[in-house]
């Protein structure tokens, strides 16, 4: 391959384009188009897309190049400042356009059937292929604004989708507390880009990525390391709904199920995490910023599992879920486990995909009725929606062999064995360079001298660890309570709904179809290392089983060979055995334990509540978070705009604005009275004023 | 007696003073409109005097412009006097006070 084709690779572009063009076209001529040329345009668009995705990933994996760029279109250029529509494709965004494309493409037909009844159908898909065009400007970006327009872009396609059926009031309300929460992280993310321009004077990934892995410029950057992502982190916190910011996304279900499935759950929500990754070496130059990612991280993933525990609306339940899963992937990459976080954004985008359509599948077919306490024993009537949905439950809870439990346990694993080579006591002065990574801490890594972490490293990493085990329990009981409440046991809904229950079109089977096979194999790229050590005889299998790992490594490889390092050095495989063991045990303990209580002795809940209402209540409540942000922020938000209100009705209207009006006018009525029309007097007033002129000349 | 400078210019200041008095107080147009004649001709002499005191000829000059302008002049002022007076039937200035609040 050339290189100007390395340079001009303008496929990236074309990538972006076929989205652009299905919203334009539905948006333009949409109402007027055929119901199905409106599906054909907007699935043809995603199909484009994803073909030439799959082009471009092809024609890159083949070209031995670290990436391949395409400049659009001279944006910004000025003598000191200049910024390009530009478009990087690497293994990270390859992963990122596939999983959109690819998801997208799924979650569009299955809306051609899902909204085919609604009369805003036309609008539906210029706004989720508008999404999609954003969400692709996001990832394909080559420098820090490109992603913020993806990013603001993503935003308010979300604003627009959440708020969809606008003539409800509470779903507008939702749409718009989905974009107030994240107006508040975006603006964080705002400083903190800025503060990195004025330090760097660039906004491009490729120079940021060398300045913060080249030894020398990284010793500049690293004072300015730790507020800047902490103030990216507070904007993904705000996209990627993280606490303190996560109180949208639960709320954003208010929206049409597919979009759940795309937007609040496989692609938009990941965006912060892929921000960081892409970001990895600024991050990994400040150990005190991933301690508070990996504690907020886990924080979050545990506390939205225990909502999840007792939630009884379907939509609620998955949501939370997404929340605690997104947790997980800031974790991962708060400990360092880049590649986790990714893979672990792969197989969530997969599985929770899969669980939102099923649900929308579920909620069709019970007319609209979303309470699970409503439903049960759906298995007979929807087998295909069951089945796929039982796999995606599988998936999600962490069962070997299935997706979810590759990525969890990589990250898991990644929590427990990675430690920073930066807090290595005594093993260097400063910031360290390649060289004196390679003499003094590699073999240190491979001696005991490994032991001797810093302890906070230490203590935050088993924190997670047993913060990611006990969410991967809850995870699994709360999925499983979610699967046995909704398709097995007794039905009980009522007769008119049980009459109308059937399984749904194939436009929505086959996603489902299609989704359940990728929740199972989708995980098969990355097999724990002690798995693939076991052919290490054959190369190529042992290659092929950490595929993903190696697909990604040029990506995280400096900041991941050199600043982040596994602390049991050689001697890891029993411990990973260990990490696997505990994953699994959690695993099946929350299914079996779902299984007790909601099919052997489904009496057992109720006496469980019973005996810790309080808590129980507490959860219900959702720890009445919203409650106390209304109080603290909103309704304080509420008073400043009042205040602010009656000073501008009565000091900036009344005093200045009508003020000043008031005095023009009444001068003027003074000064009419000399207008009387008569020549005589102005000439009077002119004899006087000459002859006052000359007096006060003389 | 020697008719000097100061002579020719209290001629002009008095001629000037007849005319802004004329205009204030007379109400018929056409007499409104010859007193500002005399204002303008009285200046056109002090220009002469002071022209013919310094012994150049810029005071000339200005004379002519002024006449030329007051020529100019009399042809306008005397089409409005001409139209205000088939306006309203009458020469009285206070008649045409209409441009007022």
């Amino acid at each position: 391959m050339d290189a100007i084709f390395t340079n001009d690779f303008y496929y990236l572009g074309l990538i972006v384009l076929f989205p652009l063009i299905g919203a334009l076209i539905n948006g333009l001529f949409g109402s007027k188009l055929p119901s199905k040329l409106v599906d054909f345009v907007a699935c043809g668009a995603m199909l484009l897309a994803f073909m030439t995705s799959i082009l471009s990933v092809l024609i890159f994996s083949r070209s031995q190049e670290p990436m391949l760029t395409y400049t659009a279109y001279q944006w910004i250029y000025t003598g000191s400042f200049n910024a390009d529509i530009a478009f990087l494709l690497d293994p990270l965004s390859s992963v990122m356009i596939l999983i959109i494309t690819g998801v997208g493409f799924l979650i569009h037909l299955y809306s051609t059937s899902y909204m085919s009844e609604d009369p805003g159908k036309w609008k539906y898909f210029t706004y989720l292929n508008l999404f999609v065009f954003a969400m692709l400007l996001l990832v394909l970006g080559k420098n820090l604004l490109v992603t913020f327009i993806g990013w603001e872009g993503v935003g308010a396609c979300s604003y627009l989708l959440i708020g969809f059926w606008y003539s409800d009031d509470e779903k507008a309300a939702a749409g718009q507390k989905a974009f107030i929460v994240n107006r508040v992280g975006d603006f964080a993310f705002i400083l903190g880009i800025i503060l990195l321009y004025t330090e760097t004077g660039t906004f491009d990934y490729v120079e940021l990525h060398q300045m913060a892995t080249n030894a020398a410029t990284a010793a500049k950057l690293a004072p300015i390391a730790l507020p800047v992502v902490l103030l990216i982190f507070v904007g993904c916190t705000g996209k990627s709904a993280q606490i303190p910011l996560y109180t949208w996304l639960p709320d954003a279900m208010a929206g049409p199920t597919p979009v759940s499935a795309l937007i609040h759950a496989a692609t938009m929500v990941t965006s912060g995490v892929f921000l960081l990754s892409r970001l990895n070496g600024l991050v990994t130059l400040t150990f005190e910023a991933m301690w508070v990612i990996a504690i907020i991280g886990a924080l979050t993933a545990f506390f939205a599992a225990t909502i999840a525990l007792v939630q009884n609306d379907i939509k609620k339940v998955l949501a939370y879920s997404t929340v605690s899963q997104l947790g997980y992937m800031f974790l991962a990459i708060g400990v360092g486990s880049f590649t986790g976080a990714v893979f672990h954004l792969m197989t969530h985008a997969f599985f929770k995909a899969l669980l939102f359509l099923g649900s929308g599948s579920v909620i069709h077919a019970m007319g609209g009725e979303q309470d699970i306490r409503k439903m049960g024993g759906l298995k007979k009537w929807m087998p295909v929606t069951s089945k796929t949905f039982l796999i995606g439950c599988i998936a999600i809870a962490g069962v070997p062999f299935f997706s979810g439990f590759f990525s969890k346990d990589l990250i898991l694993w990644n929590a427990w064995s990675n430690t920073h080579v930066f807090q290595i006591q005594g093993a260097f002065e400063g910031l360290p360079t390649i060289e004196s990574l390679t003499n003094t801490v590699l073999p240190a890594v491979e001696s005991q001298a490994m032991l001797e972490v810093a302890t906070p490293t230490f203590i935050i990493h088993h924190l997670v660890f047993v913060l990611g085990l006990l969410t991967a329990l809850m995870t699994a009981f709360y999925m499983f309570r979610l699967y046995f409440l909704t398709f097995e046991g007794e039905c009980r809904a009522d007769e008119d709904t049980k009459a109308h229950l059937h399984e749904s079109p194939v436009a929505i089977t086959i996603p489902l179809s299609v989704l359940a096979v990728l929740s199972v194999v989708g995980g098969w790229t990355g097999w724990p290392h002690v798995v693939s050590y076991w052919f290490k005889d054959n190369q190529k299998v042992a290659d092929g089983m950490l595929a993903f790992e190696h697909w990604l490594a040029p990506v995280f490889e400096t900041s991941m060979t050199y600043r982040i390092v596994n602390r049991f050095g050689e001697h890891y495989k029993p411990y990973e055995w260990a990490s696997m063991g505990f994953g699994t045990t959690a695993a099946i303990l929350g299914i079996s334990l779902a299984f007790i209580f909601y099919i052997k002795r489904p009496d057992l809940p109720g006496r469980i509540v019973e005996s810790v209402g309080a808590l129980y209540k507490v959860l219900e409540d959702k720890y009445k978070i919203d409650e106390i942000y209304d109080i603290a922020f909103v309704n304080r938000t509420v008073d400043a705009g009042k205040v602010s209100y009656g000073f501008d009705r009565n000091i900036l209207d009344g005093v200045l604005v009508n003020g000043v009006g008031f005095f023009a006018n009444a001068f003027g009525q003074i000064l009419r009275y000399l207008q009387g029309g008569d020549v005589q007097k102005y000439a009077t007033y002119i004899v006087l004023a000459i002859v006052m002129a000359f007096f006060a000349l003389t | 007696m020697e008719i000097t400078l100061t002579h020719y210019l209290l001629v002009g200041a008095i001629t000037f003073c007849i005319g802004v008095y004329g205009v204030l107080v007379k109400r018929n147009a056409i007499t409104l409109f010859m007193c500002v004649e005399l204002m303008l001709n009285s200046v056109n002499l002090t220009f002469i005097a002071f022209s013919k005191y310094r012994v150049d000829l810029d005071g000339h000059v200005f004379a002519f412009f002024i006449m030329a302008v007051a020529a100019a002049e009399a042809a306008v002022g005397l089409a409005l006097i001409l139209h205000i007076f088939r306006h309203y039937r009458s020469l009285d200035v206070d008649r045409a006070s209409e441009l007022r609040l």
